[in-house]
């Protein structure tokens, strides 16, 4: 099993979405977080005074997948996610020791 | 003091104020009205009860959302509670003595320099005097008392801009309560108070209080940012304005309660009142035009906080012109506010390197002394003014008496407000520890969150 975590742009969150249900992912999460990369932030301007904004909103979406199915779910995400500018997000891939669904106990690929 | 000399006290109180009111609003000469002739007029009346009510609202809620969303988000109550607490003191001290230091007439004679012309006596205390029928020009006294009260309340009040994030609830109580006693309520009486008040003697035209407000709070901010020192962080920390939509609420309430405060100082509902709304709008939508176009021109971006910040400076410089100005005046007095305050806010204080948090300087100091000055040129009529000057008065002449008036102002405020700083510092301390300001006012100064979301 993976976990496939994707910092993506908040307004690609629901294209990313679709994409995913579209192959038949079934569950995900989704955190609102703030971080950078090479686009590094932006400045903002009040009465003359300049802060640059270091971090920018982003949002962090995790699929948890069984192995087989890993990348064609990051190809998806590569795909919907891509707006072709700088600040599009990355994917970082996890092994994933164990899964178990709370309601009836199953554990494993059952319980993704 | 037996009733008959308190009765006395008051007869003479309203003609003196009867009469320097109507010199104020240039209707009618002062003999021609005697405290005796004095009937109420409903119209006036209902009138300056409406505008009472403007001029508080424009300190609560106004102010206090312009200046809230202008803070951290971990500051927003103490801004607010800042603004609120000073309105509840102010009130009471206005009516324990500051009502009679202000406009208290005792001893005042036109051309006399002597100490009633600095400050008002005592006889006024607790109200001493004001009855149900008691009247100053055309309206009942607890009308124009309590009008008066709401000036008083919301100058300390603009002042909370210059140090917020920064200043201990306490000290900032006790340094209050003594500036409005020892600056403001002196100010207050050497400009409105009539005939042998100081800088009305002088004839400094101030119709709405460019000095007495304006100037007053602004020249209090600087030198309180300035005795306070920074916050920590500033310039290098990021101190972004945490709810714009607070700050141009805020800024929108104030040009509406200024209605109140410029239209409501001609103390009726006549022609000079609709002429000091008129100039209000035209000034204050000219003043955050330019604000908006320059910053556009130079930033890339029309800004919310630029062009409700614009507003406040042109609200500010049309205030001492506002009773003589013409909606030329208005137009240019509002532009150059625009310009002027732009250029000290964005410029000037980045090179000074003073942290006058919310620009309490920039806008009511520089904007206070560009409408006082500006006041002496476009009250004449060849300037499109409404003002009827005395023989003999230049254009040159009011703009020199106008500049003395503003230097006197700088001055008093300025020798004052750094004295009242010193001792508080010495009594309470002026400023909350490091982990106080780390931790944010609302937490550390009244145990509560703006926000718990």
């Amino acid at each position: 099993m993976k976990l496939v975590s994707a910092i993506i742009k908040p307004f690609k969150l629901d294209d990313v979405r679709e994409a995913l249900s579209a192959i038949g992912i079934q569950g995900m999460t989704v955190t609102e977080i703030k971080g950078f990369g090479r686009q590094k932030g932006h400045t903002e301007l009040y009465r003359g005074a300049e802060y640059v904004v270091d971090f920018l909103p982003k949002v962090k979406l995790e699929v948890a997948v069984g192995s087989d199915k890993v990348d064609e779910v990051i190809a998806v995400i590569v795909k919907a996610a891509n707006s072709g500018k700088i600040g599009d997000g990355k994917i970082f891939v996890f092994d994933l020791a164990q899964a178990v669904r709370i309601r009836t106990g199953e554990t494993g690929n059952d319980a993704l | 003091m037996s009733h008959l000399i308190k009765h006395a006290l008051a007869n003479a109180y309203k003609n003196t104020i009867g009469k320097g009111l109507l010199v104020l609003t240039g209707l009618l000469s002062p003999s021609l009205v005697m405290a005796q002739d004095a009937v109420l007029n409903s119209g006036d009346t209902a009138w300056m009860l409406t505008a009472t009510a403007l001029v508080l609202f424009m300190t609560i809620p106004g102010l206090s959302l312009f200046y809230a969303g202008m803070v951290r988000s971990k500051n927003v109550l103490s801004v607010m509670m800042q603004c609120f607490a000073i309105t509840c003191m102010v009130s009471i001290l206005w009516v324990v003595y500051g009502y009679s230091m202000t406009f208290d007439v005792t001893g005042m004679e036109q051309g006399v320099v002597n100490f009633n012309s600095f400050v008002g006596g005592f006889s006024r205390m607790f109200l001493e005097g004001m009855e149900v029928d008691s009247l100053v020009y055309a309206i009942p006294e607890s009308v124009f008392m309590t009008f008066q009260m709401t000036f008083a309340i919301i100058t300390p009040a603009l002042i909370v801009g210059a140090f917020a994030e920064r200043m201990k609830f306490s000290a900032m109580l006790l340094f209050m309560a003594i500036w409005v006693t020892l600056v403001y309520f002196p100010i207050a009486h050497m400009v409105w108070s009539g005939n042998g008040g100081l800088l009305w003697d002088w004839g400094v035209l101030d119709f709405a209080g460019g000095t007495v407000v304006h100037i007053n709070a602004g020249i209090a901010g600087l030198i309180a940012a300035i005795m306070l020192g920074k916050r920590k962080g500033y310039p290098t920390t990021a101190m972004m304005p945490h709810n714009l939509n607070f700050t141009i609420i805020g800024a929108g309430m104030l040009w509406v309660g200024w209605f109140g405060f410029n239209a409501g100082s001609a103390v009726a509902a006549n022609g000079t009142a609709g002429m000091a709304m008129a100039v209000t709008q035209i000034a204050t939508a000219a003043a955050a035009l330019t604000w908006m176009t320059i910053e556009w021109l130079s930033h890339g971006k029309p800004s919310v906080l630029g062009i409700a910040t614009g507003a406040v400076a042109g609200l500010v410089a049309i205030t001492p012109a506002s009773g003589t100005a013409g909606p030329i005046g208005a137009l240019i007095i509002g532009a150059a506010a625009g310009l002027g305050c732009f250029i000290a806010s964005v410029k000037l204080k980045k090179a000074m390197g003073y942290d006058d948090s919310l620009d309490v300087f920039a806008v009511h100091g520089i904007g206070g002394i560009i409408g006082a000055v500006l006041t002496g040129v476009f009250a004449f009529p060849q300037f499109g003014g409404v003002w009827s000057p005395a023989e003999g008065v230049t254009v040159v002449g009011q703009v020199v008496t106008q500049i003395k008036g503003v230097g006197f102002t700088i001055l008093y405020t300025g020798i004052v407000t750094v004295i009242i700083l010193k001792v508080v510092d010495l009594v309470v301390g002026l400023r909350v520890t490091e982990d106080q300001e780390t931790e944010g006012l609302d937490l550390s100064m009244h145990n509560e969150r703006g926000y718990n979301l």
